[in-house]
């Protein structure tokens, strides 16, 4: 006879499996039907070079470090900041002190609780010359008491004002009462890290072998130049809340190689569209083709040092060189990706910024124009000097330098020799001042406009047309500790711009492609920071 | 043979240094340097980095450290872009995906290649020889970053047979295209080779002897004529192998395979110093090793040569 219990025990497990498998039957949230299928397939443009969080310094390797561990704040799809690994905090003595409560629930891959000592030892390894963070002036930034002293190697490392009374709380003290302190607090170097783990596998301990992490999802397979996998995480605090189980990140150098696989549906996202594309594949993919703010900004710096022509220390030279540039031709002509015309420095969609009422921006091309020319003729006369327009090798900034050469030429007379050269070189050529004017762009490190207005502060160590005004650094120095900055912005703006201390061209905009039915994308999140455990993919049929 | 073996071996000793010290040299004098980013670091970030990758000593020191710890402990440092990775792991990782599909790649052309040059050279002035030589002119327009993207649209795109690209652990569906993308132009090559050599031989007194003595047709082809035939297409194939197994950035870049040809690359443009020596390095010992073969299979196919 057929043993009953075996029946019944087949029967129970294919209940049970569909019980799993219809778990996610529908979102928790919004209600929609899930698909079966949860998995993230995405385009990486170069490698990742490091999974070490106090080593990355780059777009890509900061996407997936975002998904393997988790700070003590994160943000939410329009890149406001939710709890983390802390569940909340407060600020005291004036915003000078903030104690972080931990979750208790937080947990790294191996089991282990994460605890305010290891958010201590992130830090502290992140400070530590001997790790050679990169990103250690990031430290600096956020103003933590010694951070600076500690980065010039003028005070020990042990001293850095970070203190942990108990596992589960954790109390900074800062130099100055920055308001936006936790909002600084989801950037990778500042991620915790689980030291056993460093100390026992060198620099070896980011192989998916050795790896101890505390994200949503955890390293499954790496091949540094093809691709990354990762899977959802059973230990993480919210794990329950997780959709997507597997990610694969695909390396493909080449965009329109990118965008052959995206059509053949090997991918589900990719961003960094080949130039120019964007409006055909609007047209021919309305519902999967998208351009949302990115939080960088274009310009032209310009040589106001003696290697420079010496006329760009003239500001009516460098205002009628910055009018004369028509902007909507740039990015309705030339980039059409959804890019936004630049008047000021600051991108308008920095969060709690209020965009600089700025004279010049307000007037047609035409106004802007006979401005340029009547400035360029009190300054110069007759002379037509040749200005030497540097750029790194690409086909967009070589289209923009060659459209603004036109415009140049034909409204001032002026005459461009357009240099470009291979990334390196052209860093090294910019950071010497060897240039009269070189395309620049500058990306936030946060959200908030000092992380670009601080650039145009005399000694900013990317201020490469070496712009200086007395008046705009007392305003950046007296708006880190001022309770509202807004005012002291809006004055930089407008002194820098009025006088060109730099030639904004435009705001950038992220365009990407996503399949339809994948959701949950930080679209809105100018900073482009994404977390795969708020997506999803909904049932298709 | 065994000393003249031992003798280029010796010889390749002094080469590979001056290679290396020639390589360093080039490469400091680069503008930029590997930290140079966007945003410039501080100087004391710079001062750390320089500290803990060895920057900061004389370039003598330096170069002498390289050679040294290169040569003798085989450690090739670690990668300055990839920063949990080591130049070992890299190569590890790169140089196997490579000489996959350069090895098949290569026996793709060189079998095929020959096949098409014999066939046109034997059957000379016919409609095979005609077809012979289009295929290969076709083949030898068709440089590799042409053709790569042509089979991308029509495998991938049009017919959706294979995908458009990544190694996937060398699955066969990832080869297909990378491996003939890359043989077609040295195919040709290797064919117009064959042909022409071979039609020499072919007139040649010895050939015409054969004939004379009444062998028949194919141990005159085979027997005589093919050997010294190859000795010029041989002496090709020794560098060519090299070069295919030692990266092709194009099918590496179109094809997404993380080979070893997208790394050299990048690291010239990341100045990542020791990427860029040892793969300098490698390229350069495969190509003596490889030349060193050739010399000696030149030897074993044509009694005439000695050394």
């Amino acid at each position: 006879m057929f043993p009953k219990f075996a029946v019944t025990g087949a029967l129970a497990a294919l209940l049970c499996t569909s019980a799993i498998a219809g778990g996610h039957a529908t979102h928790p949230e919004t209600g929609e039907a899930l698909a079966e299928d949860q998995t993230l397939t995405y385009r990486i443009g170069d490698g990742i070079p490091t999974l070490d969080p106090q080593l990355i310094e780059d777009t890509t390797s900061f996407h997936v470090a975002r998904q393997l561990y988790e700070g003590l704040v994160t943000q939410d799809l329009d890149g406001s900041i939710l709890p983390g690994v802390a569940e909340s905090w407060e600020a005291s003595n004036g915003n000078l002190t903030w104690t972080f409560t931990l979750r208790e629930d937080a947990k790294w891959s191996n089991g282990d609780p994460v605890t305010s000592a290891d958010f201590i030892a992130g830090w502290t390894r992140a400070m530590d010359p001997a790790t050679a963070s990169p990103y250690a002036w990031y430290l600096e930034l956020t103003s933590i008491v010694n951070a600076k002293e500690v980065l010039a190697g003028e005070a020990d490392v042990s001293t850095l004002g970070v203190s942990a009374p108990d596992d589960y709380t954790l109390v900074v003290n800062l130099t100055a009462p920055l308001p936006y302190f936790p909002s600084m607090m989801s950037f990778a170097t500042l991620f915790p890290i689980h030291m056993a783990t460093v100390e026992a596998h060198g620099a070896d301990w980011t192989k998916p072998e050795n790896m101890v992490n505390n994200g949503a999802y955890n390293l499954a397979s790496r091949v540094v130049g093809e691709r990354i996998e990762l899977v959802k995480s059973d230990t993480y605090w919210d794990a329950e809340n997780t959709i997507i189980t597997d990610i694969t990140g695909l390396v493909i150098n080449d965009a329109n190689q990118a965008l052959t696989r995206w059509k053949a549906g090997e991918l589900d996202y990719m961003d960094d569209l080949p130039p120019g594309q964007f409006p055909a594949l609007q047209a021919e993919y309305p519902d999967e083709t998208f351009s949302s703010p990115r939080l960088c900004s274009y310009y032209y710096a310009m040589n106001q040092t003696e290697s420079g022509h010496p006329s760009l220390q003239d500001e009516r030279v460098r205002l009628a060189l910055s009018l004369a540039i028509d902007r909507d031709v740039i990015v309705d002509q030339v980039l059409k990706g959804g890019q936004t015309a630049a008047y000021n420095f600051t991108h308008y969609a920095t969060a709690g910024f209020t965009m600089p009422e700025i004279e010049v921006a307000s007037l047609s091309q035409g106004e802007r124009d006979a401005m340029a020319k009547a400035l360029w003729s009190e300054a110069m006369g007759d002379e037509t000097p040749t200005y030497k327009l540097l750029y790194n090798t690409s086909e967009s900034h070589k289209a923009i330098a060659t459209v603004v050469s036109q415009m140049w030429k034909q409204k001032l007379g002026v005459s461009t020799e357009l240099a470009n050269f291979e990334w390196k070189t052209y860093l090294g050529i910019r950071g010497e001042q060897q240039f009269d004017i070189a395309r620049s762009a500058w990306c936030g490190d946060y959200n908030e406009a000092s992380t670009f207005l601080d650039l145009l502060t005399s000694t900013h160590s990317s201020n490469d047309g070496k712009y200086s005004n007395a008046r705009v650094d007392e305003l950046m120095a007296a708006s880190k500790t001022a309770d509202d900055p807004q005012p002291l912005y809006t004055e930089v703006e407008q002194i820098a711009m009025g006088e060109a201390g730099i030639a904004p061209i435009y705001h950038y905009a992220n365009t990407f492609l996503l399949h339809e039915g994948y959701k949950g994308w930080a679209a809105e999140n100018v900073e482009n920071n994404w977390y795969v455990k708020d997506q999803y993919r909904v049932a298709t049929d | 043979m065994l000393v003249y073996a031992l003798r280029r071996i010796l010889v390749a000793i002094p080469t590979l240094l001056a290679l290396i010290a020639i390589t360093f040299v080039l490469m400091y004098a680069a503008p930029g340097t590997p930290f140079t980013t966007e945003k410039a670091l501080p100087p004391e970030i710079m001062a750390n980095l320089n500290a803990k990758y060895g920057l900061a000593d004389p370039l003598l020191v330096q170069l002498g450290r390289y050679i040294w710890c290169s040569a003798c402990c085989f450690d090739f440092g670690p990668s300055y872009f990839y920063k949990d990775q080591s130049v070992a792991d890299i190569i590890r990782q790169g140089f196997p995906v490579t000489l996959t599909y350069g090895v098949y790649a290569f026996l793709l052309a060189s079998v095929a290649g020959i096949a098409l040059g014999l066939a046109a050279a034997v059957r000379q002035n016919t409609w095979l020889d005609y077809l012979a030589v289009g295929v290969s002119i076709g083949a030898q327009v068709l440089p590799n970053f042409v053709m790569a993207p042509i089979l991308v649209l029509i495998f991938t795109v049009w017919l959706g047979w294979l995908p458009g690209g990544g190694w996937n652990g060398g699955q066969w569906e990832n080869i297909v295209m990378p491996v003939i993308a890359l043989a077609t132009s040295f195919m040709a090559s290797i064919a117009r080779l064959t042909r022409s050599s071979m039609l020499e031989v072919l007139n040649a007194n010895f050939v015409r002897t054969a004939r004379a003595k009444g062998l028949p047709e194919r141990t005159v082809i085979f027997r005589h004529a093919l050997r010294p035939a190859l000795l010029p297409i041989i002496s090709y194939l020794g560098p060519t192998f090299v070069a295919m197994i030692t990266g092709s950035v194009v099918i590496d870049v179109i094809f997404s395979t993380g080979g070893i040809g997208m790394f050299m690359v990048n690291a010239a443009f990341n100045r990542d110093y020791p990427v860029i020596m040892a793969s300098t390095v490698l390229t350069g010992a495969l190509t003596i090793l490889f030349s060193l073969l050739a010399d000696i299979a030149y030897a074993w196919i044509d009694p005439k040569i000695r050394y």
